[in-house]
């Protein structure tokens, strides 16, 4: 069966996963480390080991994701939370800057190392150096990729492939993206924040709510219809051509129907997005897969929740996954 | 695979507005003494909580159930808390829902990004200030049923029952991850 790969962005969402069925929970240091650096999430040194040896006792494992690239004059805080993710009993790191891979490999040579969506792998050629280079032994797919071409990369990769299966879509190739950096001076990438919450205003108005990141108007919502995060790359705006959404719609991924295609493709894990989520969707998304991927395996029917109400703009897709664009 | 659902978390009740018009001229000071104590209780048993709200200790939170003739004033460090007819201008951050949406994110019940894109949580004022409160909430894994009982003394038991039954009624038993099915 394709493993189950839940997010946590506390001590208690990650008890949440592993009630839910999660196989493996992936959680970050609080700081900027990884890419969910969001205020009042994530992990400190001691709350991470006390989680993997819960997580451990209940046949659970845990990757810790240090997926942001070093800024060069503090490259120690990325060696640190390596040292220190090794040192709890991380069962795999999640890695997408070649330095810091090159560090881990060097330095802990017997850690499992996975590819970051954030390192946008997305060929076997790139995956190829990843696993010759620093024995990576799987690699995320970023989310550009349809079924078939996931089953190719898989069949002539070394690695072991992890595809996301639900939530928050980024319509850029992962890791390169600067719209966040454009309009706030933080991105992802660096600091570990898309549309950093410091930087987002909501404004009530007669007509709804105007959301905007860095003074960029991003978005106005009318009263009762569905929202959105404030990214720039979900906002709606005014172009010579008409108004709308010219990146992307604000929709979650949803491959629930997809799992047969993907497991035939030869994929090891599925992922769920949304490390700085509640527990409520934690609890209720990972619930939600582990009934699909039991029911595919009986061949059954599965009767199994609507995460509609979870998704973002109220909407989901299949996104890259069934592709008709080139 | 069915999809029998297409609840959303605001499917949650809210309080008819004539009980909330019946609850209009009720005095607040009582109201203010009881859950001032709730939230003494919460902090001390929940110390790590309020670390999570790390530069955002001291921020002033309004806090507006849109089905209530009232309103809630909290701050985390030292633990206050006023009841207001109306929120006052000088607060770093306003957070309004219902009341049934507002207890369900206070247990975890519900997800807050989740009621933000169906538009039944509105979030003004210090963004960051507020997302920090809400993971700090969400990881304590608070149980209200529990806290409030606490201030009835030798009748916190049959206490706690009254208030899980209430709870029943108003948010369900594990709330949005439930009503979704």
């Amino acid at each position: 069966m394709m493993e189950l790969i839940c997010p946590a962005g506390t001590p208690a969402a990650l008890k949440s996963a592993i009630d839910a069925g999660a196989d493996a929970i992936y959680c970050g240091f609080a700081d900027e480390t990884n890419a969910r650096n969001f205020p009042g999430l994530n992990f400190s040194r001691d709350e991470m080991r006390k989680s993997i040896a819960l997580a451990h006792g209940r046949g659970a494992r845990v990757l810790v994701a240090i997926n942001t690239f070093p800024r060069a004059s503090a490259v120690d805080i990325w060696h640190r939370a390596v040292d220190d993710a090794v040192s709890a009993g991380a069962d795999a790191l999640i890695l997408a800057d070649i330095g810091l891979m090159d560090y881990t490999a060097r330095r802990h040579p017997n850690q499992r190392l996975h590819v970051s969506v954030q390192a946008a792998a997305a060929n076997p050629d790139a995956i190829a150096f990843y696993a010759e280079n620093f024995g990576a032994r799987r690699v995320v797919l970023p989310r550009v990729l349809s079924v078939p071409e996931i089953a190719e990369i898989t069949r002539e990769s070394a690695c072991e492939t992890e595809v996301f299966v639900f939530g928050g879509l980024c319509v850029m190739a992962e890791g390169r993206c600067s719209l966040s950096s454009y309009a706030t001076g933080k991105s992802p990438n660096m600091q570990g924040v898309c549309s950093p919450p410091s930087h987002v205003t909501y404004e009530q108005t007669a007509d709804g709510t105007k959301s905007s990141l860095g003074g960029f108007t991003i978005n106005r919502f009318a009263m009762s219809e569905p929202a959105g995060y404030p990214t720039l790359c979900k906002g709606r705006f005014s172009t010579a051509q008409g108004a709308g959404y010219i990146f992307e719609d604000p929709v979650s991924l949803d491959a629930t129907t997809l799992l047969r295609g993907l497991r035939d493709a030869g994929v090891t894990a599925l992922k769920i997005e949304g490390r700085q989520r509640g527990r409520a969707y934690v609890e209720s998304v990972v619930r939600h897969f582990r009934h699909a991927l039991a029911a595919l395996e009986s061949g059954s029917e599965a009767d199994i929740a609507s995460l509609k109400p979870f998704t973002e703009g109220q909407a989901s897709t299949l996104g890259a996954y069934r592709k008709n664009w080139r | 695979m069915n999809d029998p659902s297409a609840a959303s978390p605001g499917q949650l009740p809210t309080i008819p507005p004539l009980v909330a018009i019946a609850m209009r001229p009720l005095p607040l000071l009582p109201l203010q003494f009881a859950l001032g104590g709730v939230l003494q209780r919460i902090h001390r048993r929940n110390p790590a909580m309020f670390d999570r709200l790390g530069d955002h200790a001291r921020a002033r939170f309004g806090i507006k159930p849109i089905d209530l003739p009232f309103a809630f004033v909290v701050e985390a460090r030292p633990p206050r808390l006023s009841v207001v007819r109306e929120l006052p201008k000088d607060l770093d951050a306003r957070i309004s829902a219902s009341l049934a949406n507002l207890l369900a994110l206070l247990e975890g019940r519900v997800d807050g990004d989740a009621l933000m894109f169906s538009r039944e949580l509105v979030v003004e004022g210090d963004v960051e200030a507020v997302l920090a409160l809400r993971n700090a909430i969400d990881d304590a894994q608070l149980d209200l049923a529990t806290e409030v009982s606490s201030l009835f003394g030798p009748l916190g038991a049959p206490a706690r029952r009254a208030l899980e039954a209430a709870r029943g009624r108003m948010i369900g038993s594990s709330g949005q991850g439930e009503s979704s099915r």
